[in-house]
């Protein structure tokens, strides 16, 4: 019998359908690989099954009784421990104590320690291979050990079933290999185990069944070989078959122009953990230049360094002259402006004020003019000038994303994954604009993609990123002579 | 358990107690009087640590619980022959129970409402206190009957005892399994849930034992004064003050909410004769700590042995 069982499980919120009509199952002594681009609904899915969001439909039955709606305690106490995608370790506690606490009664009376609690958490411990860090805190730790100490922690609750949400993320080829092992190890000891990750390949080797989501929708599952070669899916993660004769043709006397954007050897860390290295790209005015590579690559990362929100190493030259770190905000006041992943619209404000804001540094006539231009090049927001940006859908919101974004008048706009989650026809239409803004508007765009065909379709050239670094940059139908399908 | 006692923390500990337990060998009466008082808001201060360093929830009312069990305590004394030990317990517990029927509803309110509740409760206890003023005393006060007793050196003592017993047991509980799960629970909701924790259940028994120690540190305060008045158990301001006092002492270091409140009431008082004055340098200097050492006091300096 499956120890896991969901049916038919939805979820939105407010007007974005986060999950939808999801079914599958896991049963003992067997992996589940959870795969699917950034925003296809597989961490919420995660989150649904442990209680974190109370499911709008379907049903989750743990070893046959339903566990839909009961609160995050009630699913963990059953046995269902979680690896979250980022490391929540108690920072004052040692390693040792860390791991104890999962091991704890959930009782108000447990005054004193028991022997035996101390005892298993060493042997979880020594499991995961952080015998030898036990009386450290989590800061002294290394980054695999973090990852290490999470999982610990979900070994200690997780006797039925394991729901691990990217337990792979920014670790080395080696580390991953002993991850990989131990994994299996606790699968082939009867558990249920759930394997959340955007990459297809890393995890291959690893699950038994592979499920793909995509935009809240299952869209293929079977054995991981023939889910790997499903058009579908390759049509996810590529956005369709890439075609020579789509592709941008370059503008080539502009480009001895002074670059508007220079980057020179970004380093960015988070913590212990690399996300770029030594990362270098111009920007020409008037070019559309795509930054392509799968999730995690560090995309976002070089964006959001660009932007100032994240500290970095190395260079970077805006208009010609080396950009100070400057107040909150300056880089978008000097024209470099950034439409983030995460689209962080005011999600309780109406469509019209998020325009607003976007146009605020606007004259009057000049806001009133480019308002009518962006409601024209999406005619969908001016229906929805009223609403609230929380009951967009997820294509609404992206749409609404850009406009705020091109309210700025952008020098530069930085557009961090605009098909992040969104349906195919939804994404023909951010084309559309996309082409528009290109063509007729002349923009300066700087392009973040996982889905390769939408990036080869309108910018003029392309970097490629793998774990942080760049591997390869060109025109954009050199790029599909030369790198094209091994993308994947 | 030997460890505990070779610990150089607790012969720190234990030192500092035996030179307080001395003080009034060669301290005036006036000085011991000043440190009675801030005994009582040490103890004030480390129940608020405890809601605020270890549950993560900020309680901007703590004179909500002081307050109950004050007055429940002074009625009692006031109007029935109930013996005065006996009022102060119950008054007590009136904090405890008063505590939990405003927790159980609050702890369910996610970011800043839990604070926002706390503090209308304040004001709402100040307002019925006023409002019936013919049994309470209204602005004037209430006068109680009996008081702990009449000398300087027993007043000091019950403090001073009071206040060591209450920072044993809170500094027991917060480093006690339990202690752990509710730092977890402070720090990460969803994390210490996907533990197996009940989340709301650690945080109500958290606040129960903040009340308790409130509680009984409001009833035994104005059995020492002989009055109870909205201005010292009540009023907002001597809530800021609680906190002020815990923070400045050290986040998350229950010990730390002591110190900060000793040193808060007698530098007031040493500064009294300046005047107005005293009051912006305290707030001035608490600023300055505030701003430059958030970790307050005690988690500087346990921060700097860490090192």
């Amino acid at each position: 019998m499956s120890v896991l069982q969901v049916e038919g499980l939805g979820k939105s919120f407010g007007g974005l359908r986060a999950v939808d009509a999801l079914g599958f199952e896991v049963g003992r002594g067997e992996i589940l690989g959870l795969i699917g681009p950034n925003g296809s609904g597989k961490s919420t899915t995660m989150a649904l099954v442990m209680g974190v969001h109370r499911p709008d439909q379907g049903s989750i039955r743990l070893d046959g009784a339903e566990i839909a709606g009961l609160s995050t305690h009630r699913v963990a106490r059953r046995g269902v421990g979680i690896v979250f995608q980022h490391s929540r370790p108690l920072r004052r506690q040692t390693v040792l104590e860390n791991i104890e606490l999962a091991l704890m009664p959930d009782r108000i009376s447990s005054l004193l320690l028991r022997r035996s609690v101390a005892d298993r958490a060493r042997a979880i411990a020594e499991r995961v291979g952080l015998g030898s860090v036990l009386g450290r805190t989590p800061d002294a730790l290394t980054y695999a050990d973090l990852r290490r100490l999470e999982l610990a922690k979900a070994i200690a609750l997780g006797t039925h079933a394991l729901l691990l949400d990217e337990p792979f993320a920014g670790l080395t080829a080696s580390e991953l290999r002993e991850f990989s092992r131990l994994i299996a190890s606790l699968r082939d000891e009867g558990r249920a185990i759930v394997l959340v990750d955007h990459n297809v390949k890393g995890v291959r080797v690893l699950v038994d069944r592979m499920l793909v989501m995509h935009a809240g929708h299952k869209i293929a599952e079977g054995e991981p070989d023939a889910v790997i070669a499903d058009p579908q899916v390759r049509a996810v993660y590529l956005g369709g078959a890439l075609d020579v004769h789509h592709v941008p043709t370059a503008r080539p006397a502009q480009h001895e122009a002074e670059a508007l954007l220079e980057v020179r050897a970004m380093t960015v860390h988070y913590g212990k953990a690399r996300a770029l290295h030594e990362v270098s790209l111009k920007v020409q005015p008037g070019e559309f230049v795509a930054v392509v590579g799968l999730n995690g690559a560090g995309k976002t990362t070089l964006f959001n360094a660009l932007s100032g929100f994240v500290p970095y190493a190395g260079e970077v030259r805006w208009r010609g002259k080396p950009r100070l770190h400057g107040s909150e905000g300056a880089p978008a006041r000097e024209g470099l402006v950034h439409c983030p992943e995460s689209r962080e619209l005011f999600g309780d404000m109406t469509v019209a004020e998020n325009l607003q804001l976007g146009g605020h540094r606007l004259a009057p006539p000049e806001f009133e003019a480019q308002l009518a231009w962006l409601l024209d090049l999406f005619p969908i927001l001016k229906e929805r000038r009223r609403q609230t940006a929380r009951t967009l859908s997820g294509g609404e919101q992206q749409m609404l994303a850009i406009a705020r974004a091109l309210m700025m008048r952008p020098s530069l706009l930085i557009l961090d994954e605009p098909t992040l989650g969104l349906a195919p026809v939804i994404i023909e239409h951010i084309s559309a604009a996309m082409e528009t803004l290109r063509k007729d508007a002349g923009l300066t765009v700087l392009l973040g993609e996982q889905n390769v065909t939408f990036a080869v379709r309108h910018a003029e050239r392309i970097y490629l990123l793998e774990n942080g670094e760049t591997t390869w940059s060109g025109g954009a139908a050199a790029f599909i002579e030369e790198v094209g399908e091994r993308y994947l | 358990m030997t460890g505990l006692l070779s610990s150089s923390r607790f012969r720190l500990a234990a030192g500092a107690a035996l030179a307080l337990a001395l003080l009034p060998l060669w301290m005036s009466g006036y000085v011991l009087g000043v440190l009675t008082v801030a005994y009582y808001f040490g103890v004030f201060a480390m129940s608020w640590d405890l809601l605020f360093g270890y549950a993560g929830e900020v309680n901007f009312g703590p004179t909500f619980l002081i307050g109950l069990g004050a007055y429940v305590s002074g009625m009692l004394n006031a109007y029935t022959p109930v013996p005065m030990w006996l009022c102060i317990f119950i008054g007590a517990f009136a904090a405890v129970i008063g505590g939990a029927l405003l927790a159980l509803p609050a702890l369910r309110l996610r970011g800043p409402y839990f604070g926002l509740v706390t503090l209308v409760a304040v004001l709402i206890l100040q307002q019925l206190i006023v409002i019936f003023a013919g049994v309470t005393g209204g602005e004037i006060g209430l006068a109680v009957p009996d008081v702990l007793s009449v000398h300087t050196d027993p007043n000091y003592y019950y403090a001073l005892g009071f206040m060591l017993i209450s920072a044993a047991v809170l500094l027991g509980f917060a480093r006690s399994p339990i202690g752990l799960i509710l730092e977890a629970t402070g720090q990460d909701r969803i994390a210490a849930e996907a533990l197996g924790f009940n989340v709301t259940k650690h945080k109500l028994l958290a606040f129960c034992l903040s009340a308790f120690f409130s509680g009984l540190a409001g009833a035994l305060m104005i059995f020492y004064l002989g009055t109870a008045s909205v201005g010292t158990v009540l009023d907002i301001a001597v809530a800021v003050q609680i906190i002020i006092a815990a923070v400045l002492g050290g986040r998350r270091t229950i010990v730390g909410g002591a110190l900060g409140a000793i040193f808060l009431i007698v530098a007031g008082e040493y500064l009294r004769p300046i005047g107005e004055l005293s009051n912006f340098a305290v707030a001035g200097l608490a600023l300055i700590v505030l701003m430059f050492v958030p970790d307050g006091f005690l988690g500087y300096f346990m921060r700097r042995r860490a090192r």
